[in-house]
C-alpha cells in the first residue's frame, strides 16, 4: 500500500517536521507520496521533490489552500488520501489542526502523535501526558496518523527526483477565512528545531528575568522555551511551553533553569540528547534525568554561566 | 444563542498514572477523578459568554459512566444551565465521542461547540475537530481568544510559532487553549444550587450511534527510564563538562 504525507510547508519552503514525518513513512514501508498544498506554492513541491525517498509530489495549488484552512484542505485530502493504505502529517499545529477533520470524513481513527512504528498497523504513542507508552492496533482500511517528529532522525532533504504532478478539484467549504497572524519575530532558531534550548520555569520569578535566559541564548545560538508552570503565571507566552500540551523538542543540548521537572515538562524534554538542570533545590525531579545538575540559584548562576562562555 | 459545551471525566492532573503490572491498561483503581482542564477552560468560555449577554442558554455534555454526572455538576456549577449525559461504561473513542457529540448537535442545534483542544489521559487532540468535520461546520482549534460578532466568531489560535486569527460563519466548533481564560472556583451556593439544575440522561444506542472501538490497545508500559546523570559543583565544571566531555558547546 502505498502512503500519503501531508507536506508542512510555508508554500515558498518545506519545513523540517516533513523529514521527520516522511522518515516515519519510511519506517511503515511503501511508495511515498508528498501532498502540498496551498497558494503558489510551486517552490515548496520542487523542494518536496527532492526529499529522499519520495517517489511522488502531489499539488494542490489554490486560492482556498491559501492559508492552509482546515475545513478546506481536509475535503482535499480526503478526496487524494482516499486510496492510500495510510496517512500521515507531522504533529504540529498545523497537522493537528487538519488531520482529526481527515480521519472524520473517512470514518477512521486518528492515530495521534505516534512515536514508534511497530508494523504497518501498529504503533506505540504516549497517553497521560507521556506517563505511559499505549501500543495501539488499527483495524481500518486508512490509517489516519499524526507523527511526533522528534522521534524520528529527519530523512535527507536532497537527493531525491520524484514526480510532480497536479491533482484535486478545489474545495472551498465557504465556512471560515484567515483573517490574520502573528508570528514572534525572533533571529532565534524556533524551538522545535533548534540544536541548543534554553528552557526557564517558575523559579524564573516574572517574565523580565526571561531576559538573562535570552542572553544566554543568544550567545549560543539556541532557542527559548519554558514550562507550563512559567506560561500559566503569565511570565511568557504560550508558543514558549515545552511539554506534553506544548511544544515536544528534543535538541543536542536541553538546559532547563528553575524547573522543578513536573512530568508533563519531561514528556515534552526527556529525549534531548544533554539535559542541564539548574535549580535551588536539590530534591526537584528534573535532577533524575538531568546529565549535568548544578544546585545552585539560578540568579546566581545564569549570569556566571553567561560571563564563562 | 445556545452554546454546547463537552465536559470529560478524566484522572486529576495533579495524580500519576502508572500501567498495570501486566501491562493491559493504566491503574486507575481508587484514583481521583476531575474534569478535564481543558473542558474546564471551555465551560468558563461559554459561562463568560453567557454572563457578557451573547449566550441564552449553556448546556454541559459528558460521555462516559454514570459517575461522569460529577463532572455535569461540577459544570453546572461553575455556571451551565443543564446537562445532558450520554452514558456509557464501553470505551469511547475520539471518533465514537464526536459521533455522539454530532447527534446532540443535531437535537440541541447550538450555534457554538466549546471543547477541550484535548484529555489529559489519551492525549489524542480529535474530537473538536471531528465533530466539526462530521457536522459540517468551521472549526478555531487552540483558542486562545474568542470573539461573538454577528453571524460570526473569531478565533484567535495559538499555533506554532505564534497567533493565527480566523473568522467562521456561526455554527461553528471552538476548541481551548491554555491561555484562553482562568477558570473560576464553584462557590458553595452555586455548588447547592447546582444540584437542583436539570441533567438528562441517553444512550448511545438511542443516538444510533455505533461506539465499536477503532484501535486496540496491545499493551501499555511505563517510558524508557531516563538515567540520571552527576552534580557538577559549579558553574566552571558544568562548562567544561559540557565542552570536553558532552561536546555540546
Amino acid at each position: 500500500m502505498s502512503i500519503l504525507v501531508l507536506a508542512e510547508h510555508d508554500n515558498a519552503s518545506i519545513k523540517g517536521a516533513t523529514l521527520n514525518t516522511v522518515a516515519a513513512a519510511k519506517a511503515i514501508g511503501g511508495d511515498i507520496a508528498v501532498l502540498v498544498a496551498g497558494e503558489g506554492c510551486g517552490a515548496a513541491a520542487e523542494a518536496a521533490a527532492k526529499i529522499d525517498g519520495v517517489s511522488k509530489v502531489l499539488v494542490a495549488d489554490n486560492a482556498a489552500y491559501g492559508h492552509q484552512l482546515a475545513e478546506n484542505v481536509s475535503l482535499l485530502i480526503a478526496e487524494v488520501g482516499k486510496d492510500y493504505g495510510h496517512i500521515l502529517a507531522p504533529a504540529t499545529t498545523t497537522g493537528k489542526n487538519t488531520l482529526p477533520r481527515v480521519a472524520a470524513l473517512l470514518d477512521v481513527a486518528q492515530i495521534s502523535e505516534i512515536t514508534s512504528v511497530e508494523s504497518a498497523d501498529t504503533f506505540q504513542r504516549p497517553i497521560y501526558a507521556g506517563n505511559v507508552i499505549a501500543t495501539v492496533q488499527s483495524s481500518d482500511a486508512i490509517k489516519v496518523i499524526t507523527v511526533r517528529t522528534t522521534a524520528f532522525d529527519a530523512v535527507a532533504a536532497e537527493g531525491g527526483s520524484a514526480a510532480v504532478e497536479a491533482v484535486g478539484a478545489a474545495h472551498d467549504a465557504g465556512t471560515s477565512s484567515w483573517v490574520g497572524e502573528e508570528l514572534a519575530k525572533s533571529d532565534r532558531p524556533e524551538l522545535t528545531a533548534a540544536d541548543i534550548v534554553i528552557s526557564g520555569g517558575r523559579g524564573m520569578q516574572n517574565g523580565d528575568n526571561f531576559s538573562m535566559l535570552y542572553a544566554l541564548a543568544d550567545k549560543l545560538g539556541a532557542a527559548v522555551g519554558a514550562s507550563r508552570a512559567a506560561v500559566d503565571a503569565g511570565f511568557v507566552p504560550n508558543d514558549m511551553q515545552v511539554g506534553q500540551t506544548g511544544k515536544i523538542v528534543a535538541p543536542n543540548l536541553y538546559v532547563a533553569v528553575g524547573i522543578s521537572g513536573a512530568i508533563q515538562h519531561l514528556a515534552g524534554m526527556k529525549d534531548s540528547k544533554v539535559i542541564v538542570a539548574i535549580n535551588k533545590d536539590e530534591d526537584a525531579p528534573i535532577f533524575q534525568v538531568a546529565d549535568y545538575g548544578l544546585v545552585a540559584d539560578l540568579f546566581e548562576a545564569v549570569p556566571e554561566l553567561d560571563k564563562a562562555l | 444563542m445556545k452554546v454546547l459545551v463537552a465536559v470529560k471525566r478524566v484522572v486529576d492532573y495533579n495524580v500519576k498514572v502508572r500501567p498495570k503490572s501486566d501491562g493491559t491498561d493504566v491503574d486507575l483503581n481508587n484514583v481521583k477523578m476531575a474534569i478535564n482542564p481543558f473542558c474546564e477552560i471551555a465551560v468558563e468560555e461559554a459561562v463568560r459568554l453567557k454572563e457578557k449577554g451573547v449566550a441564552t442558554e449553556v448546556i454541559a455534555v459528558s460521555i462516559g459512566p454514570k459517575v461522569a454526572q460529577e463532572q455535569i455538576r461540577t459544570a453546572l456549577a461553575l455556571g451551565a444551565d443543564r446537562g445532558i449525559l450520554v452514558e456509557s461504561d464501553a470505551e469511547i473513542q475520539p471518533l465514537a465521542a464526536a459521533k455522539l457529540l454530532k447527534a446532540i448537535v443535531d437535537k440541541e442545534q447550538p450555534q457554538l461547540v466549546i471543547l477541550g483542544k484535548q484529555a489529559i489521559d489519551g492525549d489524542n487532540n480529535q474530537t473538536g475537530q471531528m465533530l466539526a468535520a462530521l457536522a459540517g461546520l468551521p472549526q478555531g482549534t487552540f483558542a486562545s481568544e474568542v470573539g461573538v460578532e454577528g453571524e460570526q466568531v473569531s478565533v484567535t489560535r495559538e499555533i506554532d510559532g505564534g497567533l493565527q486569527t480566523v473568522k467562521l460563519n456561526l455554527p461553528a466548533v471552538v476548541t481551548t487553549d491554555l491561555r484562553l481564560n482562568e477558570p473560576r472556583y464553584a462557590s458553595l451556593p452555586n455548588i447547592m444550587k447546582a444540584k437542583k439544575k436539570p441533567l438528562d440522561t441517553l444512550t448511545p444506542d438511542e443516538l444510533g450511534v455505533d461506539v465499536a472501538p477503532r484501535l486496540k490497545t496491545l499493551k501499555v508500559e511505563p517510558p524508557a527510564e531516563r538515567q540520571a546523570g552527576i552534580k557538577v559543583a559549579d558553574v566552571a565544571e558544568l562548562v567544561a563538562k559540557l565542552k570536553n566531555e558532552a561536546k555540546v558547546i
